[in-house]
């Protein structure tokens, strides 16, 4: 059965890179396709033809998308160097993920620096809103239909219509500025000064992670109440297994599978960078980063920012289908 | 039924309601039986006539919160429906065991058989997790189970329905109980695996002195292993007595509608079957008098319209043989040989 479970895995593997080539290859030629000229934008006003039609070559933008493709996909192995005939080459060494000559940065470094903001803010905030929404929702629906049912998935509503660019701003103003309960939010890494780092990410989790827990506390109720009906757990309260057996034991994990998929697609969704969250509380994310690079028609940077977002999300359908196989035997044996 | 001292399991009384928001529905509505150990009483009667009910109450598992029960379930001198939820916990799966009528979705799909029969063990005794195994090994081997070694380490979906109905009775038996409550236990099984399994809980009865209650709508079931049979309809007991009570001298209406409607291999000529006209009463709505009443061609011969109007009551016409009908005994008695006589009729 192991062997079966290997199996299963390398084959998930194999197809992910195949998915992983595809989907570079696509996003390639989509932004190859869009009207912006990355070439004019690598000069400023007192810009001529001449400079363009040069710096164009220097970029190998005059080659055909595939060529561009496999130069590309070459860089990010080798690493590459742009003008290499020119007098000011620019090396952009592996793994390459192209070059933002406006920022005069590798892509690679710029997501690289953004990236623990992103991944700690996404990451606090699943762990809240996985604890609350999951044992919020158990709680609501052991207690379907009465009032600590009903004010729960109240609260959830609330959670869930409210934007959390409103209560974002709406905390900002009362926590921080009028009652000066927290400090401005100014982001460092917990290694360095690990309070300051709390004090400025508490808020952004809490925000965050109210959004998702509202999602997750309606699932967990659903899911709940759809397996508590279903004949094994009668079978498990007929053995004599106290309820909180029954609940945790049998229950929960029966009900857990479309939990395990929302939780990988959604903490995967927030790798590729909160923009709202991290733009009210000004992080140094790959959110902020985002908007700031088509903001800046930054083409390389836009492309090297949705292929690590697409990586992500393709990791994580790995991570859950491999999930799935531990949790329900029945997809891994079959 | 004749032993002086207080039966094995008596039940006395038992009502069961659910509040809804079409008002409150009346499931169980006084039902009264006892079994002894090492008996088999069926409980017989269409879908909804509330004898799967009357079983969860017994066992305890009906959610307090949406149900409401009342009445006696004396087990061995200890009324169960008195006892607080942890109470009757811990004599579920002990004292008493139940297997349901589906085993394709009765077994956790996510966990080894082997772990669902060990943590039956487990719950009611204080032994390590490796005797725990051995007994589950053991249990399955009894239960007919082949090759149980491997099997233990299967998961449900590994198994045909037969085999996991094998399995639902190794871990309903895994601690010796002594009451089992089967519910409609072969209806989803192919009918070659239904006199097996059948034949198994009647070995397993005898070796373990337990007592039986089987629920089931078939009456050929109840004819192969039945001591006693209660008749069930519109959640009353309309009819109970000795199987022999039941299949040669019943008395009541529905009774004898549910035996002219069972198909019969002996009979010489295709006979057309016999089916009891009418639907089910609805137990939001229950017919004041008489439940059977709508349904019940012989209703107008009793004066005054009191099947419409005036409830029965179960009368004991001798011997343990109790029936609910407001026919006199001559009425019934000359129905009944009408009704027997051409079944038999068309039979010889």
């Amino acid at each position: 059965m192991i062997r079966r479970l290997s199996t299963y895995v390398i084959r998930r593997v194999l197809s992910m890179i195949l998915l992983l080539v595809l989907l570079s290859l696509v996003v390639f030629i989509l932004f190859s396709l869009l009207p912006a000229d990355p070439a004019r934008l690598t000069c400023g006003k007192s810009c001529t033809p001449e400079i363009i039609e040069a710096n164009r070559h220097r970029l190998g933008l005059d080659m055909p998308v595939l060529a561009q493709y496999w130069e590309f996909v070459k860089g990010i192995f080798v690493g590459r160097t742009y003008a290499a005939n020119s007098p000011d080459p620019v090396q952009c060494s592996a793994p390459c993920l192209g070059y933002s000559f406006k920022r005069g940065e590798e892509v690679f470094v710029l997501i690289k620096d953004r990236l623990p903001a992103t991944i700690w803010l996404a990451f606090g905030a699943f762990v809240l809103w996985l604890a609350a929404g999951i044992s919020l929702g158990i709680y609501s629906a052991l207690r379907r239909g009465r009032w600590q049912d009903r004010s729960v998935m109240g609260v959830a509503l609330v959670g869930y219509s409210l934007p959390s660019f409103f209560i974002g701003l709406v905390a900002i103003f009362f926590i921080i500025i009028r009652w000066q309960l927290l400090p401005f939010p100014s982001y460092i890494s917990p290694l360095e000064n690990p309070v300051q780092f709390l004090q400025t990410m508490i808020l952004p989790w809490i925000i965050l992670a109210t959004l998702y827990a509202a999602f997750y506390m309606r699932l967990t109720r659903n899911q709940m109440l759809e397996v508590l009906g279903d004949d094994y757990i009668r079978t498990a309260r007929a053995k004599g297994l106290p309820e909180r057996v029954v609940i945790r034991k049998h229950a929960l994990r029966a009900g857990l599978t479309p939990i395990v998929t929302a939780a990988g697609l959604d903490l995967a969704g927030l790798l590729g960078g909160a923009i709202i969250t991290e733009s009210i509380f000004s992080l140094p994310g790959i959110g902020s980063l985002a908007v700031n690079s088509v903001n800046d028609a930054d083409l390389p940077l836009i492309v090297g920012i949705t292929l690590v977002a697409a990586t992500f999300i393709i990791f994580a359908n790995l991570i859950v289908d491999l999930l799935y196989a531990v949790i329900d035997p029945r997809v891994r044996l079959s | 039924m004749t032993s002086a001292s207080a039966p094995f399991l008596s039940v006395q009384d038992l009502s069961v309601t659910f509040p809804t928001e079409d008002g409150r529905v009346q499931a169980v509505d006084g039902v009264s039986f006892s079994v002894e150990r090492g008996k088999t009483l069926a409980v017989v009667g269409e879908s909804g006539s509330g004898k799967s009910v009357t079983a969860q109450a017994i066992m305890g598992l009906l959610d307090r919160r949406l149900s409401s029960v009342t009445g006696h379930a004396w087990l061995e001198g200890r009324d169960l429906v008195a006892m607080d939820d942890d109470e009757v916990r811990r004599e579920r799966g002990s004292r008493m065991a139940m297997i349901f009528q589906d085993p394709m979705s009765s077994l956790h799909p996510f966990y080894r058989i082997g772990a669902q029969l060990s943590e039956a063990v487990l719950v009611h005794q204080k032994v390590s997790k490796q005797a725990a195994r051995e007994q589950a090994l053991e249990m399955l081997n009894r239960v007919g189970i082949p090759d149980p070694r491997t099997r233990i380490d299967n998961y449900p979906h590994q198994l045909s329905g037969g085999m996991r109905q094998r399995v639902m009775i190794a871990m309903a038996l895994i601690n010796s109980p002594a009451l089992l409550i089967a519910d409609e236990p072969t209806t989803a099984l192919d009918v070659t695996v239904q006199a097996q399994i059948l034949e198994l809980i009647g070995n397993l009865q005898q070796e373990y002195d337990t007592a039986v209650i089987m629920i089931t709508h078939d009456l050929g079931i109840v004819a192969d292993i039945a001591d006693d049979v209660a008749v069930m309809y519109g959640g009353r007991i309309v009819e109970s007595g000795s199987v022999d009570d039941i299949f040669y001298r019943p008395q009541m209406p529905y009774t004898l509608g549910l035996l002219a409607s069972v198909p019969r291999l002996d009979q010489v000529r295709a006979e057309r079957l016999d089916p009891i006209p009418g639907n089910p009463p609805s137990p939001i709505s229950l017919p004041p008098g008489c439940v059977f009443q709508p349904r019940c061609a012989y209703s107008d011969r009793v004066a005054d319209h009191a099947c419409e109007g005036v409830r029965p009551e179960l009368v004991d016409i001798g011997g343990g043989h109790a029936v609910r009908c407001h026919l006199d005994g001559g009425q019934r008695l000359a129905i009944a040989t009408d009704v027997l006589d051409a079944l038999a009729g068309s039979g010889a």
